[in-house]
């Protein structure tokens, strides 16, 4: 396997808080990765600092063998990261569709044309709706992202990503404040288009039962640092782990 | 704005119902001079040349998502434009009024739009606001050149490099110069339609929805605020170009930050959240004033108690309201 993204010794302070405290983090090419960590361990940050939400206050980030650690947001799509985000953030008054083909055109470098009807451009229509297929979400194509149910939004905010073609695709939390029973659709939905289109994805998830189906690799962070790394089986009798995120080994079964 | 808890499905339009509208308009837009008198022609001139304004201003508001109290300023650099290139040029042809107009609009807008896009919400309204009542106060200050409060004399230009308006003036002003208007209004419709139809519409009303998306979705969200602020800037300033020969004469009234309260109250009373509202209301507040105007002194009271009640009763403006109905009705 091919390291697609590393960080060496990365970096944040928020005041003496080191929410990421010298992270040394990668991601291979076409694997699925969990993230977990209680609240506050830095999950969310570390995402954050790769997307380019926050900048680093240290370290490097390399992203296919380029320093993008001065990137803009911006650039770092162009080279291929995207993410969707925890709190479910939606374009809520254009339909579903538009919320997807918005991304296309932003992709193509469309949205800078102001002299041509959008309306006009049927294959990014066309790629818009094959997407919201992929997603099962096809029947809400003309409906509102606004109105949408909370499971429908938290998959349209993926397939958002997803529609910028990345290579590195980050996912905050795809199915919390949704039903226990939507989350195993929801998670299905996902990694079966990521692993079929063989895209290297990060999750953050606190839900354990859903991290161990999923993911290839789980990395655990506590207090800003990585605590363990390895495949479910390992971090499953990680001693550490155990302790510290998910309980005595009685607790957790 | 009440949150969505239903189901909302988007009614598809299709661009043929739209000129279902649009068609009936024009044709009584067209024969008004023939049925209505001088002074009726002449009133709607300036609701087309207000609706221009308007059309420009909500380019910000409804799509982008930005408050501007400083859109005076436009409509005043496009007037001004006018005025001073009679003064010192010569110049009497409406065409190059109107690309003099433009030009002087994007100068303006480029620089105000670089400080004022870093801002949005209120701190955008404040910036734009104090950056009009600067220009404002040179208009005022500056009479040796501007005539200060005595304002410009501007007289009837000559249009298509044929038309003048010597002998008859009302009668130039409420034919010739009213189809001119009709013209340049229709073109600006037709081209505000594209530019909020285009994909850059699109990401302009991406951005006004969700800021933190917009550039996750790779929008470099500033750069396209200050394209939003240009062309918003320059409608303004078209109309202000458009409404000097009208007027006959430019004060710095037009430039105080009450007239970009107008302008916002213009957007509001016809409803932001569409397309054809702003002109709606563009016209129909043209009507309000003129007539409060003559009927009471207390016109600007008038006025904002419409205002108050439009707001509490029809948040979505005349076009927002009568498009529900229509919706209701034919669901009926």
């Amino acid at each position: 396997m091919t390291v697609l993204l590393e960080t060496r010794k990365l970096l944040k302070q928020f005041g003496a808080f080191r929410a990421v405290d010298q992270v040394d983090f990668r991601v291979e090419e076409g694997e699925v990765l969990a993230l977990i960590g209680s609240n506050g361990a830095g999950k969310t940050t570390l995402v954050n600092l790769i997307s380019g939400l926050l900048r680093a206050d240290g370290g490097t980030i390399v992203f296919r063998g380029q320093d993008v650690t001065a990137q803009t947001v911006h650039e770092r799509i162009a080279a291929g990261i995207a993410r969707s985000f925890q709190l479910v953030n939606l374009f809520d008054q254009l339909s579903a569709l538009d919320n997807v083909a918005l991304a296309i055109f932003s992709r193509q470098s469309k949205t800078r044309k102001l002299w041509v009807l959008a309306e006009a451009d049927r294959p990014v229509w066309q790629e818009a709706m094959e997407i919201l297929h992929l997603f099962r979400m096809e029947a809400k194509a003309r409906v509102l992202a606004g109105g949408l149910a909370q499971g429908e939004r938290k998959l349209l905010d993926v397939a958002i990503a997803y529609a910028l073609k990345p290579r590195l695709l980050f996912l905050d939390e795809p199915t919390s404040g949704v039903s226990t029973r939507e989350k195993a659709p929801i998670m299905d939905t996902i990694s079966s288009i990521v692993r079929s289109e063989r895209i290297s994805a990060a999750i953050i998830e606190h839900d354990m039962d859903v991290v161990f189906s999923y993911a290839d690799r789980i990395v655990a962070m506590h207090q800003g640092t990585v605590l363990a790394d390895g495949t479910p089986d390992q971090i499953r009798r990680d001693e550490r782990v155990l302790t510290t995120l998910i309980g005595t080994p009685e607790a957790s079964r | 704005m009440s949150t969505v808890t239903t189901t909302v499905v988007v009614e598809h339009r299709s661009p043929v119902r739209t000129l279902g509208w649009a068609v009936p308009a024009l044709v009584i837009l067209l024969a008004l001079p023939f049925v209505a008198d001088q002074y009726q022609t002449i009133l709607l001139a300036y609701g087309l040349i207000m609706g221009i304004a308007a059309l420009g201003f909500n380019l910000l508001l409804g799509y982008t998502g930005l408050l501007s109290f400083g859109h005076s300023a436009y409509f005043g650099v496009g007037a001004y434009t006018v005025a001073l290139m009679v003064k010192y040029l010569g110049v009497s042809s409406m065409e190059l009024f109107l690309v003099g107009a433009i030009v002087a609009c994007v100068l303006v807008t480029a620089v105000f739009g670089i400080a004022c896009v870093r801002y949005t919400r209120i701190f955008f309204g404040i910036l734009t606001m104090a950056l009009s009542q600067v220009l404002w106060s040179l208009a005022f200050k500056f009479f040796w050149v501007t005539g200060g409060t005595d304002g410009l004399r501007v007289p009837t230009p000559t249009l298509l490099g044929a038309i003048t308006g010597k002998g008859d003036k009302i009668a130039f002003l409420a034919t010739s110069y009213y189809y001119y208007v009709l013209g340049v209004f229709i073109v600006c419709v037709a081209v505000m339609w594209v530019i909020v139809n285009s994909p850059f519409g699109r990401a302009l009303q991406a951005i006004r929805d969700n800021e933190v998306r917009a550039e996750f979705v790779g929008l470099q969200i500033r750069q396209y605020r200050w394209v939003a602020f240009l062309v918003s800037g320059v409608f303004t300033g078209l109309a202000g170009a458009l409404w000097v020969p009208l007027n006959g004469l430019t004060t710095p009234d037009i430039m105080h930050w009450t007239f970009s309260g107008e302008i916002v109250f213009m957007a509001v009373l016809g409803g932001f959240r569409s397309f054809t509202g702003p002109i709606i209301g563009a016209i129909v507040f043209n009507y309000l004033k003129t007539y409060a105007v003559g009927y009471t002194v207390y016109w600007q009271l008038f006025l904002g108690v419409v205002l108050v009640v439009l707001v509490l009763s029809l948040p979505t403006g005349i076009v927002g309201t009568a498009d529900r109905l229509w919706t209701r009705w034919r669901a009926k």
